[in-house]
Protein backbone atom coordinates (compact mmCIF):
# COMPACT_ATOMS: atom_id res chain seq x y z
CA UNK A 1 0.00 0.00 0.00
CA UNK A 2 1.18 3.65 -0.62
CA UNK A 3 2.35 5.51 2.06
CA UNK A 4 -0.14 8.25 3.23
CA UNK A 5 1.49 10.96 4.78
CA UNK A 6 0.50 15.03 5.36
CA UNK A 7 2.17 18.05 5.87
CA UNK A 8 1.09 21.03 7.10
CA UNK A 9 0.74 24.68 6.27
CA UNK A 10 0.22 27.48 8.92
CA UNK A 11 0.29 31.17 7.73
CA UNK A 12 3.62 31.84 7.39
CA UNK A 13 5.44 28.16 7.13
CA UNK A 14 8.10 28.29 4.67
CA UNK A 15 9.43 24.59 5.19
CA UNK A 16 6.32 23.09 3.89
CA UNK A 17 7.26 22.48 0.16
CA UNK A 18 10.90 21.62 1.17
CA UNK A 19 9.37 18.56 3.62
CA UNK A 20 6.76 17.55 0.83
CA UNK A 21 9.66 16.93 -2.00
CA UNK A 22 11.68 15.25 0.79
CA UNK A 23 8.79 12.88 1.65
CA UNK A 24 7.81 12.51 -2.13
CA UNK A 25 11.19 11.82 -2.89
CA UNK A 26 12.21 9.04 -0.49
CA UNK A 27 8.68 7.39 -0.58
CA UNK A 28 7.81 7.94 -4.48
CA UNK A 29 3.98 9.03 -3.17
CA UNK A 30 3.28 13.16 -2.76
CA UNK A 31 2.15 14.10 0.84
CA UNK A 32 -1.27 15.68 1.01
CA UNK A 33 -0.70 19.09 1.74
CA UNK A 34 -3.34 20.08 4.94
CA UNK A 35 -4.45 23.89 5.65
CA UNK A 36 -4.07 25.37 9.55
CA UNK A 37 -7.85 26.12 9.41
CA UNK A 38 -8.94 22.68 8.58
CA UNK A 39 -10.65 20.58 11.55
CA UNK A 40 -9.92 17.19 10.33
CA UNK A 41 -6.72 15.58 8.87
CA UNK A 42 -7.20 12.90 6.16
CA UNK A 43 -7.86 9.01 6.51
CA UNK A 44 -5.51 6.62 7.26
CA UNK A 45 -1.88 8.70 7.34
CA UNK A 46 1.09 6.95 7.94
CA UNK A 47 2.73 10.16 8.90
CA UNK A 48 2.57 13.90 9.64
CA UNK A 49 5.18 16.28 8.83
CA UNK A 50 4.80 20.05 10.49
CA UNK A 51 7.73 22.37 8.86
CA UNK A 52 9.96 24.76 9.64
CA UNK A 53 8.97 28.36 9.24
CA UNK A 54 7.66 31.47 11.22
CA UNK A 55 3.81 30.51 11.52
CA UNK A 56 2.21 33.45 12.62
CA UNK A 57 5.10 35.72 12.20
CA UNK A 58 6.43 34.26 15.76
CA UNK A 59 3.90 36.44 17.62
CA UNK A 60 3.85 35.52 21.04
CA UNK A 61 6.16 33.13 21.81
CA UNK A 62 7.27 30.64 18.60
CA UNK A 63 4.94 28.16 17.55
CA UNK A 64 2.61 29.69 20.21
CA UNK A 65 -0.29 30.67 17.98
CA UNK A 66 0.21 27.08 15.35
CA UNK A 67 -0.24 25.18 18.40
CA UNK A 68 -3.39 26.74 18.84
CA UNK A 69 -4.98 26.36 15.58
CA UNK A 70 -7.88 24.00 14.69
CA UNK A 71 -5.46 21.15 12.36
CA UNK A 72 -3.46 20.51 16.16
CA UNK A 73 -6.15 19.29 17.87
CA UNK A 74 -6.51 16.63 15.21
CA UNK A 75 -2.25 16.18 15.08
CA UNK A 76 -2.69 15.59 18.84
CA UNK A 77 -5.57 13.53 18.94
CA UNK A 78 -3.58 11.68 15.91
CA UNK A 79 -0.55 11.65 17.50
CA UNK A 80 -2.02 9.93 20.88
CA UNK A 81 -3.14 6.94 18.62
CA UNK A 82 0.36 6.44 18.28
CA UNK A 83 0.48 8.10 14.16
CA UNK A 84 4.09 9.42 13.67
CA UNK A 85 4.50 13.16 13.84
CA UNK A 86 7.78 14.80 13.05
CA UNK A 87 7.94 18.38 13.75
CA UNK A 88 11.60 20.39 11.93
CA UNK A 89 12.47 23.68 12.95
CA UNK A 90 9.17 26.17 13.95
CA UNK A 91 7.35 22.31 13.84
CA UNK A 92 9.30 21.50 17.13
CA UNK A 93 8.44 24.70 18.29
CA UNK A 94 5.01 23.80 17.85
CA UNK A 95 4.95 20.32 18.89
CA UNK A 96 6.55 22.29 22.57
CA UNK A 97 3.75 24.65 22.46
CA UNK A 98 1.16 21.73 21.69
CA UNK A 99 2.75 20.34 24.42
CA UNK A 100 3.38 17.03 22.77
CA UNK A 101 6.65 17.05 23.69
CA UNK A 102 8.38 18.39 26.96
CA UNK A 103 10.55 21.58 27.02
CA UNK A 104 10.96 25.01 25.41
CA UNK A 105 12.57 26.70 22.99
CA UNK A 106 14.05 30.45 23.42
CA UNK A 107 15.87 32.61 21.88
CA UNK A 108 19.34 31.39 20.83
CA UNK A 109 21.68 32.36 23.42
CA UNK A 110 23.72 34.42 21.30
CA UNK A 111 20.85 36.31 20.07
CA UNK A 112 21.88 35.51 16.21
CA UNK A 113 19.89 33.85 13.92
CA UNK A 114 21.78 30.72 13.22
CA UNK A 115 22.08 29.28 9.08
CA UNK A 116 25.00 26.52 8.75
CA UNK A 117 25.03 22.89 8.67
CA UNK A 118 26.08 21.40 11.90
CA UNK A 119 27.27 18.36 13.46
CA UNK A 120 24.70 16.17 15.65
CA UNK A 121 25.53 12.76 17.66
CA UNK A 122 22.83 10.57 16.99
CA UNK A 123 21.89 9.72 20.87
CA UNK A 124 18.62 7.17 20.04
CA UNK A 125 19.20 4.44 17.21
CA UNK A 126 15.15 2.44 18.21
CA UNK A 127 12.60 4.95 17.39
CA UNK A 128 10.90 4.89 13.95
CA UNK A 129 12.56 7.87 13.07
CA UNK A 130 16.38 7.45 13.98
CA UNK A 131 16.44 3.29 13.65
CA UNK A 132 18.47 4.21 10.39
CA UNK A 133 21.59 5.46 12.08
CA UNK A 134 23.62 4.04 14.74
CA UNK A 135 23.79 5.31 18.37
CA UNK A 136 27.18 7.88 18.98
CA UNK A 137 27.56 8.18 15.16
CA UNK A 138 28.09 12.00 13.77
CA UNK A 139 25.76 13.25 10.96
CA UNK A 140 25.53 16.60 9.47
CA UNK A 141 22.54 18.32 9.11
CA UNK A 142 21.07 21.69 8.58
CA UNK A 143 20.03 24.36 10.91
CA UNK A 144 18.17 27.77 10.09
CA UNK A 145 16.97 29.20 13.12
CA UNK A 146 16.81 32.15 15.71
CA UNK A 147 14.68 30.41 18.66
CA UNK A 148 16.36 26.88 18.93
CA UNK A 149 17.85 27.17 22.61
CA UNK A 150 15.48 23.84 23.88
CA UNK A 151 14.98 24.70 27.55
CA UNK A 152 13.81 22.19 30.45
CA UNK A 153 14.02 21.44 34.13
CA UNK A 154 16.87 19.35 35.32
CA UNK A 155 14.13 16.72 36.06
CA UNK A 156 12.55 16.76 32.60
CA UNK A 157 16.30 16.89 31.19
CA UNK A 158 17.02 13.70 33.47
CA UNK A 159 14.17 11.57 32.11
CA UNK A 160 14.64 12.58 28.91
CA UNK A 161 17.89 11.43 29.00
CA UNK A 162 17.08 8.03 31.32
CA UNK A 163 14.53 7.17 28.64
CA UNK A 164 15.97 7.57 25.39
CA UNK A 165 14.01 10.41 24.39
CA UNK A 166 16.76 12.54 23.68
CA UNK A 167 17.12 11.95 19.88
CA UNK A 168 19.90 13.75 18.92
CA UNK A 169 22.49 15.99 20.77
CA UNK A 170 24.76 18.62 18.70
CA UNK A 171 28.32 17.77 18.79
CA UNK A 172 29.43 21.78 18.51
CA UNK A 173 28.54 25.06 19.84
CA UNK A 174 25.30 26.21 18.45
CA UNK A 175 22.16 27.62 20.33
CA UNK A 176 22.96 27.52 23.99
CA UNK A 177 20.67 24.19 24.24
CA UNK A 178 20.67 22.84 27.67
CA UNK A 179 22.62 19.78 27.70
CA UNK A 180 22.76 20.56 23.62
CA UNK A 181 19.83 18.95 22.86
CA UNK A 182 18.79 19.40 19.20
CA UNK A 183 16.07 16.91 19.47
CA UNK A 184 14.08 14.74 21.72
CA UNK A 185 11.21 12.01 21.81
CA UNK A 186 8.19 11.54 23.18
CA UNK A 187 7.73 8.59 25.77
CA UNK A 188 6.29 6.36 23.45
CA UNK A 189 8.65 7.49 20.54
CA UNK A 190 6.14 8.72 17.75
CA UNK A 191 6.79 12.23 17.97
CA UNK A 192 10.20 13.59 17.08
CA UNK A 193 11.05 16.84 17.67
CA UNK A 194 14.45 18.68 16.50
CA UNK A 195 15.83 22.11 14.89
CA UNK A 196 18.27 20.80 12.19
CA UNK A 197 16.14 20.64 9.19
CA UNK A 198 17.01 16.56 7.99
CA UNK A 199 14.77 17.14 4.52
CA UNK A 200 17.07 19.70 3.58
CA UNK A 201 19.55 16.82 3.30
CA UNK A 202 18.11 14.43 1.02
CA UNK A 203 18.95 14.66 -2.14
CA UNK A 204 22.64 14.89 -4.15
CA UNK A 205 21.83 18.27 -4.89
CA UNK A 206 22.08 19.22 -1.30
CA UNK A 207 25.09 19.42 0.39
CA UNK A 208 24.68 15.91 2.18
CA UNK A 209 22.56 13.35 2.62
CA UNK A 210 22.63 12.35 5.84
CA UNK A 211 18.80 13.39 6.99
CA UNK A 212 17.46 10.88 4.48
CA UNK A 213 18.29 7.87 6.79
CA UNK A 214 15.35 9.36 8.89
CA UNK A 215 12.64 9.62 6.28
CA UNK A 216 13.83 5.93 4.72
CA UNK A 217 13.38 4.24 7.91
CA UNK A 218 10.23 5.74 8.99
CA UNK A 219 8.68 4.97 5.87
CA UNK A 220 10.07 1.10 5.76
CA UNK A 221 8.87 0.82 9.21
CA UNK A 222 5.58 1.78 8.29
CA UNK A 223 5.49 0.25 4.80
CA UNK A 224 6.09 -2.80 6.32
CA UNK A 225 3.83 -2.64 9.45
CA UNK B 1 -11.60 46.54 33.18
CA UNK B 2 -8.59 47.03 31.91
CA UNK B 3 -6.43 44.22 33.08
CA UNK B 4 -2.82 43.98 32.66
CA UNK B 5 -0.61 40.64 32.58
CA UNK B 6 3.03 40.95 33.16
CA UNK B 7 4.93 38.04 31.60
CA UNK B 8 8.31 37.19 32.98
CA UNK B 9 10.71 33.95 32.28
CA UNK B 10 11.32 32.16 35.80
CA UNK B 11 13.76 32.27 37.74
CA UNK B 12 17.00 30.39 36.77
CA UNK B 13 15.96 30.42 32.91
CA UNK B 14 18.78 32.48 31.36
CA UNK B 15 17.22 35.51 29.56
CA UNK B 16 19.54 36.12 26.70
CA UNK B 17 17.96 39.05 25.75
CA UNK B 18 18.34 40.38 29.20
CA UNK B 19 22.02 39.82 28.92
CA UNK B 20 22.13 41.86 25.30
CA UNK B 21 20.16 44.68 27.14
CA UNK B 22 22.34 44.77 30.17
CA UNK B 23 25.33 44.98 27.67
CA UNK B 24 24.33 47.76 25.69
CA UNK B 25 23.58 49.70 28.68
CA UNK B 26 26.91 49.54 29.99
CA UNK B 27 28.58 50.45 26.46
CA UNK B 28 26.37 53.57 26.71
CA UNK B 29 28.24 54.15 30.28
CA UNK B 30 25.32 53.03 32.96
CA UNK B 31 27.54 51.69 35.79
CA UNK B 32 25.55 49.87 38.46
CA UNK B 33 22.97 47.81 36.82
CA UNK B 34 23.79 44.62 38.33
CA UNK B 35 20.81 42.37 35.94
CA UNK B 36 18.71 42.89 33.26
CA UNK B 37 15.63 40.48 32.70
CA UNK B 38 13.05 41.39 30.11
CA UNK B 39 9.50 40.60 30.10
CA UNK B 40 6.50 40.85 28.28
CA UNK B 41 3.40 43.08 28.91
CA UNK B 42 -0.14 42.41 27.88
CA UNK B 43 -3.05 44.53 27.78
CA UNK B 44 -6.96 43.09 27.87
CA UNK B 45 -10.05 44.95 27.90
CA UNK B 46 -12.32 42.20 29.30
CA UNK B 47 -15.99 42.34 30.39
CA UNK B 48 -16.39 43.21 33.78
CA UNK B 49 -17.68 40.47 35.18
CA UNK B 50 -14.82 38.64 34.52
CA UNK B 51 -13.37 36.08 37.15
CA UNK B 52 -10.22 35.55 38.50
CA UNK B 53 -10.29 31.99 37.24
CA UNK B 54 -10.79 32.79 33.71
CA UNK B 55 -7.75 35.18 33.62
CA UNK B 56 -5.76 32.56 35.07
CA UNK B 57 -6.90 30.00 32.51
CA UNK B 58 -6.41 32.93 29.49
CA UNK B 59 -2.44 32.90 31.11
CA UNK B 60 -1.84 29.55 31.66
CA UNK B 61 -3.64 28.17 27.88
CA UNK B 62 -2.02 30.68 26.00
CA UNK B 63 -0.23 34.07 26.87
CA UNK B 64 2.29 32.66 29.50
CA UNK B 65 4.73 29.64 28.74
CA UNK B 66 4.70 27.94 31.69
CA UNK B 67 7.68 25.47 31.26
CA UNK B 68 10.03 28.90 31.04
CA UNK B 69 7.81 31.59 32.12
CA UNK B 70 5.69 33.06 35.71
CA UNK B 71 2.62 35.44 35.15
CA UNK B 72 1.13 38.30 37.48
CA UNK B 73 -2.09 39.51 36.67
CA UNK B 74 -3.08 43.20 37.89
CA UNK B 75 -6.37 44.82 36.97
CA UNK B 76 -6.48 48.41 36.55
CA UNK B 77 -9.93 49.00 38.26
CA UNK B 78 -10.47 53.06 37.19
CA UNK B 79 -9.04 52.55 33.88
Amino acid sequence: MAFRSAVITFPGSNCDRDMAVALENVSGTAPIRVWHGDAALPDGLDFIALPGGFSYGDYLRSGAMAARSPIMQAVVEAAGRGVPVLGVCNGFQVLTEAQLLPGALMRNAGQTFICREVALIVENDSSIFTGGYRKGQTIRIPVAHHDGNYFASDDVLDRLEGEGQVAFRYAEKCNGSRRDIAGVLNEQGNVLGMMPHPERAVETIHNGTDGRALFENAIKGLVAA
Amino acid sequence: MKVQIHISLKPGVLDPQGRAIHHSLEGLGFTGVNDVRAGRLIELDVADGMSDGQLDEMCQKLLANMVIENYRIEKLENA
